[in-house]
């Protein structure tokens, strides 16, 4: 009762909610974007103060820095196609139509009815009762690694993982076929202090991610928290026009985008066998593999997040101008 | 009142307002944005499960599940956004 | 006991000049104003934090990691400044125009 974080706890809460509300109520679609990235930054503190600091990182990380830069991209791609880059063209991406007042009412009448679901369904539940914490530090000394958190998404889960993994493929594939033959929004103008910016922060961010993928076996990190802070390094460069996609470059993409999923999938298979399961790995060799695994996911993951953010498939520039002649 | 409490209902509310916004938004990108909400108040509620009171560890399978779900959700939205570039080309190219 | 104290009141004294950015942030009338009284409040303000901090902190190792914050964070809050004053004054330009 007299936690002295209670007043902490209770300020974030409220400030969560208000910038849920702000984040669709403001009109300044910029504005709406930027208080998203507020949000999303101050839930993860939220879930610090729930002691789940995996789960922080990779919301402050992916949920919220990579999907920032995607929506910023996107705001960027539409003023430009639109031709105005002033903040009048910032309202709405999309002509507002008016919606019937019944439509409305109902609307809002099922989503009270999901809510009140939810909630009923959330405080009816016991309160902090056993779950899997028990089975999982049971098992924790067949994992391979020291961190309950890596122990479940690469070794007691790892099927789900897998499946994650081959998410964010079908995200990329599924983006380069959307984007195919659209003309690409020139880079914004960053100036002379942002490329010194860039330089000075991309070692720092090489040496961060690598840190956090190591750390990942025995303290909150991973494959996941590091392949978003490497695909900043993406960021970086293609933003400061440091790296330009070529054509030639999409077969070494290509190989890299699949490289986490495949070497996952072949060792998951290749340790079956001798009366082990499929993703079942030698406890000698668990630590090893989940290193190794983890490692090629982590490139395979920042290389995807970076081309997500480049959005278009890199195209020859033939087939470009022929595009725009017809 | 303990924290569990506050960030449940707190995870609620967020899941609540996703949910308006993402059925009333005009927008196409403020819809976008509304669904990411959702998925934040979901996490909220996984990670509310998973706490126990201090010096208890919390239970690392509903982190694990939250760290799927953010991934998850990213890929979808890059998606989402890559459908409305190419829809909002298609209405510009339309208008000229 | 006495560094303690010193933290305590580095701080405290901290949260002021983050308390006064703020005020700054919601009470001057234009972008450029907000952010001069954001940048140079906050960076003082995340200074004096993180000296506190870093006099509490147990170990060289951390002291370290808290120093790298702050360089970075100090990096990244001017970089963004300076960005949004640059596109503030474009923008600027392209109405008049």
């Amino acid at each position: 009762m007299n936690d002295p974080f209670l007043l902490f706890d209770l300020l974030l809460a409220s400030a969560v909610i208000a910038l849920a509300v702000a984040t669709l109520s403001v009109r300044d679609l910029f504005a709406s974007i930027v208080l998203f990235v507020i949000f999303g930054l101050l839930s993860a503190l939220a879930w610090v103060r729930l002691s789940a600091p995996d789960v922080a990182l990779a919301e402050a990380a992916i949920g919220t820095g990579v999907t920032g830069a995607l929506l910023l991209k996107t705001l960027h791609h539409m003023r430009f196609v639109t031709g105005r880059l002033g903040q009048d063209a910032a309202e709405s991406v999309t002509p507002a139509q008016p919606v019937p007042a019944p439509v409305i009412w109902a609307n809002a009448a099922l989503c009270g009815l999901i809510t009140l679901g939810l909630a009923m369904a959330f405080f009816a539940a016991p309160q902090a009762g056993p779950g899997f914490e028990a089975l999982v530090t049971d098992a924790m000394p067949e994992s391979g690694v020291t961190h309950p958190v890596t122990a479940v998404l690469l070794n007691f889960r790892s099927y789900d993982t897998l499946m994650e993994v081959v998410v964010l493929l079908a995200a990329v594939i599924a983006v380069w076929q959307i984007e195919r033959g659209l003309s690409e929004a020139p880079a914004p103008a960053l100036g002379e202090i942002w490329h010194g910016f860039a330089r000075l922060t991309l070692p720092a961010i090489v040496v961060v991610g690598t840190y956090l993928l190591w750390k990942g076996s025995e303290a909150p990190g991973g494959a996941f928290q590091s392949g978003a802070v490497l695909a900043a390094v993406g960021l970086l460069l293609l933003l400061s026009r440091n790296y330009v996609p070529r054509p030639a470059h999409r077969g070494l993409a290509r190989w890299a985008f699949v490289l986490g999923t495949g070497v996952f999938a072949a060792i998951a298979l290749l340790v079956a066998g001798g009366g082990r399961e499929v993703f079942e790995y030698p406890a000698e060799h668990a630590y090893s593999l989940i290193l190794l695994i983890e490692g090629l996911v982590t490139i395979s993951i920042a290389v995807t997040l970076a081309a997500l953010f480049h959005g278009r498939e890199p195209v020859a520039l033939a087939i470009e101008e022929k595009r725009h002649d017809t | 009142m303990t924290p569990d409490l506050i960030y449940g209902a707190t995870g609620i509310a967020v899941f609540a307002i996703g949910l308006i916004g993402a059925l009333c938004a005009q927008d196409r990108l403020r819809r976008v944005l509304a669904l990411k909400l959702c998925s934040v108040g979901a996490g909220f509620i996984l990670v509310v499960g998973a706490w126990r009171i201090p010096p208890a560890d919390p239970d690392p399978v509903p982190h694990a599940l939250v760290i799927t779900g953010i991934v998850v959700m990213v890929s979808a939205t890059a998606v989402a956004l890559a459908l409305i570039r190419r829809l909002h080309t298609l209405e510009a190219e339309d208008d000229d | 006991m006495m560094l303690e104290l010193v933290a305590t009141a580095l701080i405290t004294l901290g949260t002021v000049f983050f308390i006064a950015g703020t005020v700054g942030l919601l009470r001057f009338p234009d972008i450029y104003c907000r952010l001069h009284a954001l940048t140079k409040a906050d960076g003082l303000g995340l200074a004096l934090i993180a000296l506190g901090l870093a006099l509490m902190a147990d170990g060289f190792g951390e002291v370290f990691r808290i120093i790298l914050i702050w360089f970075f964070v100090a990096l990244a809050s001017a970089t963004s400044g300076h960005l949004i004053a640059a596109h503030a004054r474009r923008v600027d330009r392209e109405r008049e125009t």
